[in-house]
Parts: C-alpha cells; sequence; structure tokens
C-alpha cells in the first residue's frame, strides 16, 4: 500500500501528559533526558504519554495496542481532550485541538470526534433509540431529525426492532452495538474506541470486531482503537502502534510487527499470540502442485502422475488453470478397469476451496470430516494457487513454536511431495 | 469551676444582631410560611374528607399498579397500599383527628417542600465543588445532632409562637438528608457516563440536567422520603411552639397524662407516616 500518498486524518506530536502538580518542572526533566524514576522521586509526578508521534491516515483502522498503565487510555484522551495534554499538539483537520477555546473544543467533539466505551457508557434511564440519539440531542438537533438519524445507526449495528427497550434488558454486546450506534450517529470523521470489546466474552467479541469490520467497509470511518489484546489488534488494525509506560515502542502493520519486533517487550508480545488467526492459507499452500488437466489427461495419464508423486489424490483443473475438484487413486483405478476415457466419473466436486487470506482458523472447521486437501483458488477466476494439506492446517493449529512447526512442514513436503 | 468562656452568650449577642436588624426578613419569611400552610390546610379542610382519601388512594394505586390499573396483576399490586389508606384514614376519621392530621400533613408538606427547594441545589452543589463540600459538612453535621429542641428557642425568637416556627425548626432538622443524598447519588453516577457526556460534546449543564440529575434521581428521592419521615417525627416537638395538628394532641395527652389521647394521636401519626412513606417510595420504584 502506497501509505505515503494517504491523507493524514490525526497527527500527533510529541505528545506528553505528566499527571501530578509539579508538571512544569517534571516536564523539563523530562525534556533534559531523566528517567522515569527520577522524575517520580524529584517531582512525585507520573508520565503518562511520554512524547508520542504518530500519524493516522484518513479511513484505516489504527491500533494502540499496550498493557494496563501503559498509557493508551491516557494517549486516547487526549485526543479528544477528556485529558489535557502537558505538552505537544494533535492536530485534526488543520487545527491544533490542544489550542482549541472551549467551545470550538464543544464543536468538534460535537461533530468530528465520537467515542465508544469499554463499559458502554450508556444512559440507563434513556430508552435505546434515545441513547443512539444521545450526541444528536447533545449538539441541538430536534427530536424528529435526531431520531431519523439514531434509527438509522441502529440498522447500520443491527439493532432494528429494540428501540424501545432499555439498556439493562440488553446483552453486553448489544449494549456495545448500542455505543456504536451513538457514535456512529453523530456521523463523525473519527470514531475513537477505547477497549471497545474487552468487557465482552470472547465469543461476542470475535463477533463484534467482525462487525465492526463490516461496518467499516461500508462507513469507511478512520479508527483509533485501543486494546490490550494483540489478537484484536492484528484482527483490527490495519496499523498498530504499541505502547509500553507510555512510550511508542514500535508503529506498523501487523505482519511488521510479528516479523520484525522492534524491542523485546514487542517480541513478548508477538510470542503469545494466537497464531492460528495470523498464518494464512497462502503461507501454507504447496504452490505449483502436480494437477490433472481435465481436457487433456485420461484415467491412466492421472494414475500415471499419482505414481511418480506417491499420492493418492489430485487437483484437477481446466485449460485455464481453473480448479474442477480432486480425483483419488482408487476411483481412477475403476476408471482403468472399465476402459474410461475420461475422468468426469472420478471427479470429486463437493469440496471445499478457499482463498489466499484464509487463516488456520477459517480453515479448521474445513476439514474436519473431509479427507481431501483444501484447494487455494483465485477469488476472482477460480484459477488454482495452490493445495493446502489437513496435516499443515493441524500442524498449525495445534503448535505454536516457530522452528517445530518449519520442521514439520518439512516432513510434511517430503512426505506429500506436492511439488514438483 | 467559674465559666471562662461564655460561647452562649456572644451567640445569643448574634442572634438578637440577627433578630433586630433583619427584622424584615423574618416577618416576610414569617408571612409567606403562615399563608401557604393556611391556604393548604383551608382548601383541604373545605374538600370533604371522602374525596381526599379516594383521591390519595386512587394515586397510591396507580403508582403501584402502573399502567396495568386495568388489569388483574396491577390490582393485586395496588390494592393493598390503596386499602391500607382508606382503612388508615377511615379510622383517624372516625376518631375524630381528621383535621389535625390534614394540619399535620399540610406542615410536614410545606417544610418538606422548602427543605427539598434549598436542600436539593445545595446537595448538587457539594457534589460539584469539593470546596463547597468542606463548608457544608460540618454545618449538616452540626443540624443534624444538635437537639431539635434548642433549635425551637431562636426559631420563637423570630418568629413568635405559631405554624412558623415549627415549619422552620423541623426544616433544619430535616434538611440534611436531602443534601447527602442528593450528593450521593450525583456522585454514584459512573465516571464513565459522565465522561461520555463529554464525549460528546456535552456542557456543563447539559451533564448536569441529561445525565447527572436522572441517574441520581432514585437516591434523590430516597432522600425525599427521609426528609418526610423526619419532618413527621419533628411534629410533637413542634407543637411545642404552637404548630397545629396531631402533634398538639400528643403533647396534651402528655400535659394531662391521658393514656387515650396520646395514643390515638400517636396512632394517627404512625398512620399517616406509613402512607406517606409508602407513597414516596412507590414515586422512587417507578423511576427506576
Amino acid at each position: 500500500m502506497a501509505e505515503t500518498n494517504r491523507k493524514v486524518k490525526i497527527a500527533v506530536k510529541d505528545l506528553t501528559l505528566i499527571f501530578g502538580k509539579n508538571k512544569a518542572q517534571a516536564l523539563d526533566m523530562l525534556n533534559k533526558g531523566h528517567s522515569k524514576t527520577e522524575i517520580l522521586e524529584k517531582t512525585k509526578c507520573t508520565i503518562g504519554v511520554n512524547k508520542a508521534n504518530f500519524e493516522v491516515y484518513e479511513g484505516e483502522i489504527f491500533v494502540v495496542m499496550g498493557l494496563s498503565g501503559s498509557g493508551k487510555s491516557t494517549l486516547i484522551r487526549c485526543l479528544n481532550r477528556l485529558r489535557k495534554p502537558t505538552d505537544g499538539q494533535v492536530w485534526l483537520n488543520g487545527q491544533d485541538i490542544t489550542k482549541e477555546t472551549n467551545n470550538e473544543l464543544l464543536e468538534t467533539r460535537r461533530t468530528e470526534m465520537s467515542m465508544v466505551f469499554q463499559n458502554f457508557g450508556l444512559l440507563p434511564h434513556r430508552s435505546i433509540i434515545e441513547n443512539a440519539a444521545f450526541g444528536l440531542e447533545i449538539r441541538g438537533e430536534d427530536k424528529e431529525s435526531r431520531l431519523a438519524k439514531a434509527q438509522k445507526a441502529l440498522e447500520t449495528v443491527g439493532l432494528q426492532g429494540y428501540e424501545n427497550q432499555y439498556p439493562s434488558e440488553l446483552s453486553g454486546g448489544m449494549q456495545q452495538r448500542v455505543g456504536l450506534a451513538r457514535a456512529l450517529a453523530n456521523d463523525p470523521e473519527v470514531l475513537l474506541m477505547d477497549e471497545a470489546f474487552s468487557a465482552l466474552d470472547p465469543l461476542i467479541k470475535s463477533d463484534m470486531q467482525d462487525e465492526l469490520l463490516a461496518i467499516q467497509e461500508k462507513v469507511q470511518k478512520t479508527i483509533v482503537f485501543i486494546t490490550h489484546d494483540l489478537d484484536e489488534a492484528i484482527k483490527l488494525g490495519d496499523r498498530i502502534v504499541i505502547m509500553k509506560d507510555g512510550v511508542i515502542e514500535q508503529i506498523g502493520n501487523a505482519e511488521e510487527i510479528m516479523t520484525h519486533p522492534a524491542s523485546e517487550y514487542v517480541e513478548a508480545f508477538v510470542e503469545k499470540v494466537d497464531r492460528k488467526t495470523i498464518i494464512t492459507a497462502e503461507s501454507l499452500m504447496f504452490k505449483k502442485p502436480i494437477v490433472v488437466q481435465y481436457e487433456k489427461d485420461g484415467p491412466e495419464v492421472a494414475l500415471r502422475k499419482m505414481r511418480s508423486a506417491s499420492l493418492d489424490v489430485l487437483p484437477v483443473v481446466d485449460k485455464h488453470k481453473k480448479f474442477l475438484g480432486f480425483v483419488w487413486l482408487n476411483d481412477l483405478i475403476e476408471l482403468t478397469k472399465n476402459k474410461t476415457q475420461k475422468i468426469d466419473e472420478a471427479i470429486k466436486t463437493e469440496v471445499h476451496s478457499v482463498q489466499k487470506e484464509f487463516t488456520v482458523e477459517d480453515m479448521l472447521p474445513l476439514i474436519s470430516g473431509m479427507r481431501s486437501p483444501l484447494a487455494v483458488v483465485d477469488e476472482k477466476d477460480g484459477r488454482l494457487e495452490g493445495i493446502v494439506s489437513q496435516t499443515s492446517i493441524i500442524i498449525e493449529a495445534t503448535k505454536y513454536d516457530k522452528t517445530e512447526i518449519k520442521d514439520l512442514q518439512e516432513q510434511a513436503k517430503e512426505l506429500f511431495k506436492w511439488t514438483k | 469551676m467559674d465559666k471562662v468562656i461564655d460561647l452562649g452568650k456572644y451567640i445569643e449577642q448574634g442572634i438578637n444582631a440577627l433578630e433586630s436588624n433583619f427584622s424584615f426578613l423574618w416577618s416576610a419569611i414569617d408571612e409567606g410560611i403562615s399563608w401557604t400552610v393556611d391556604t393548604m390546610n383551608d382548601g383541604l379542610l373545605a374538600t370533604p374528607f371522602w374525596i381526599i382519601i379516594l383521591l390519595v388512594a386512587a394515586f397510591a394505586y396507580y403508582l403501584n399498579a402502573g399502567t396495568k390499573s386495568f388489569t388483574r396483576a396491577g390490582f393485586k399490586k395496588g390494592v393493598g397500599i390503596a386499602g391500607f389508606i382508606i382503612f388508615g384514614f377511615l379510622l383517624i376519621y372516625l376518631m375524630g383527628y381528621w383535621k389535625e392530621t390534614i394540619q399535620t400533613t399540610t406542615l410536614v408538606l410545606v417544610a418538606t417542600l422548602i427543605a427539598l427547594l434549598l436542600g436539593i441545589p445545595i446537595g448538587i452543589w457539594t457534589a460539584r465543588s469539593k470546596w463547597a463540600d468542606t463548608l457544608i459538612r460540618p454545618l449538616l453535621d452540626f443540624m443534624q445532632t444538635m437537639p431539635a429542641f434548642v433549635y425551637l428557642i431562636p426559631a420563637i425568637f423570630f418568629f413568635s409562637v405559631g405554624n412558623t416556627p415549627g415549619v422552620i425548626a423541623t426544616i433544619i432538622f430535616s434538611l440534611p438528608p436531602a443534601v447527602r443524598l442528593t450528593k450521593l447519588g450525583i456522585q454514584n453516577v459512573p465516571g464513565e457516563v459522565i465522561e461520555a457526556g463529554y464525549a460528546f460534546g456535552a456542557t456543563e449543564k447539559q451533564i448536569l440536567y441529561k445525565i447527572q440529575l436522572p441517574l441520581a434521581m432514585p437516591s434523590i428521592l430516597a432522600g425525599v422520603n427521609q426528609v418526610i419521615l423526619l419532618s413527621l417525627s419533628m411534629v410533637v416537638i413542634a407543637s411545642m411552639v404552637g404548630a397545629r395538628g396531631l402533634g398538639s394532641i400528643v403533647y396534651r395527652g402528655i400535659q394531662q397524662n391521658n393514656v387515650a389521647l396520646g395514643f390515638e394521636s400517636g396512632l394517627g401519626i404512625v398512620i399517616l407516616a406509613i402512607i406517606l412513606d409508602r407513597i414516596t417510595q412507590s414515586i422512587g420504584r417507578k423511576n427506576k
């Protein structure tokens, strides 16, 4: 992606936030390069955010990841000035938010940025639709138009029919949908999501992540998403920032962070990641597998190809390399006994095909109860791009150690000889 | 030992100065309260007793049954309190204390109304300003722990005998819970909800009216309930400075050592207390 061409939506420059009374002295010490503990001893001030610099591009999901106390929640609150930064700038649409007057700030919060909270922050005495319309009410829209917009937002998050219920009558996941609808109803340019899914149980959490991605596809907002969960960061983030002790440790996309962790801290994180959700079909598949040519090859030729590769199953493609199905050894033998010239009868077409982006987690359910491997095909023209064996999926799903996986993959390759 | 610090004397001098310098204020307060109490009293006593009983019973029934008023489930919920109100008030009426009960009710309602008008804003103020809280809190402690009889002395001094000093003493005694529970309710509003308000660009006023007060309402209503009950507990004391109503009959019962009189009027106060308590609690429940 040509990121340099993308429009910068939020630019954060040297953002620093210090907690405590003696901020000026602490800031001075920080600028002179004193350590956090020195500053704490001398001034009794703690550093919430330490000279953060980053840019968020228009239309991306920008994830800030860190453990509790890393300053990520403080950082996101500096973006809409729920906390006033001690030093530095936050630029949004060419305007420095840290220098805005109170009225300008209200306007920014009302029109340009909306926030979604960890524990939803809904008003228990208001119905769902009134909650969704809250932001519009605050900025003074008349009842009719705000309810119409809130209704639309509720439909976007899949909550139509719940308008007149109350938050306490809804499950956590649904309450957070209301929180999301409330933010979307304002139609802001930027969505700030503070641990938005962290209070939900894992299954609902995963659903909500999918939902957010689907909604983002439609609305194309700039989203700053805070989380302590690296799996979530990887799933949602176009780019990820990793924070520790108020300092930004690394910025990059998931792949960069996984493959080139910038510090030991990041590395320690990455090791714990559930690889099922990152390893894709593309990295697992055997490229250029031996194939049976549907138009050219009869049963005898197919059998010969199998024997030479010592395999009992092969994919069938047409002359445009479009994937048609798999043929199995025993079926071919049947055909040769009957002296059949074509292989049509032997092709098993009821098999799963996947695309390169499918993760191990996506593929696992597809192989259960099946004998055949998975064909990786092009989404558009159905061209066969590779084959993923069941063994390699299972290895990936159960093993986490890098070298072990590599060894097993080597063994599998030896065993199946998919490549020529 | 001799008296070294004559604090009482200074207080007395202060009170004297207040009385003589602001007499226009005291007479205005006196007139305002007397007029309100008398008008309410006359209005309620001019209304036939059974209309009042039925209206109160119907109101309580509706509070409990709500939108299901005309269904079996609603009837089950509301019939208890409505029945008690009819039975209790009829008993009072038949014992011959209807007039005194109305007088007491008026006194309690006026005192409660004024206590709330003062207490809720003060509660909001102390919830939002630490400085105000440090200032007000010891004052509230003082008001609650100082024996209620003590208020009567300056109250007579300012307003002479009658309903007004009774109402004033009652207000002083019953005001603190209104302040405290309002403050508690506002402070217990989850921080995230307030933060959400600010994040959507709410002004301080919008935060107060759209978030803090509605969410604090159950607590504020609990305060209202407390104010009413504390006011009722003051009626006997208030009668010592000339406030009319059931309290004065209890007081007479004490003076004449008349068990029958004391028991009947005491029972009247209990019935009134239960009815007012249940009604305010129903309002609180409805609000949740």
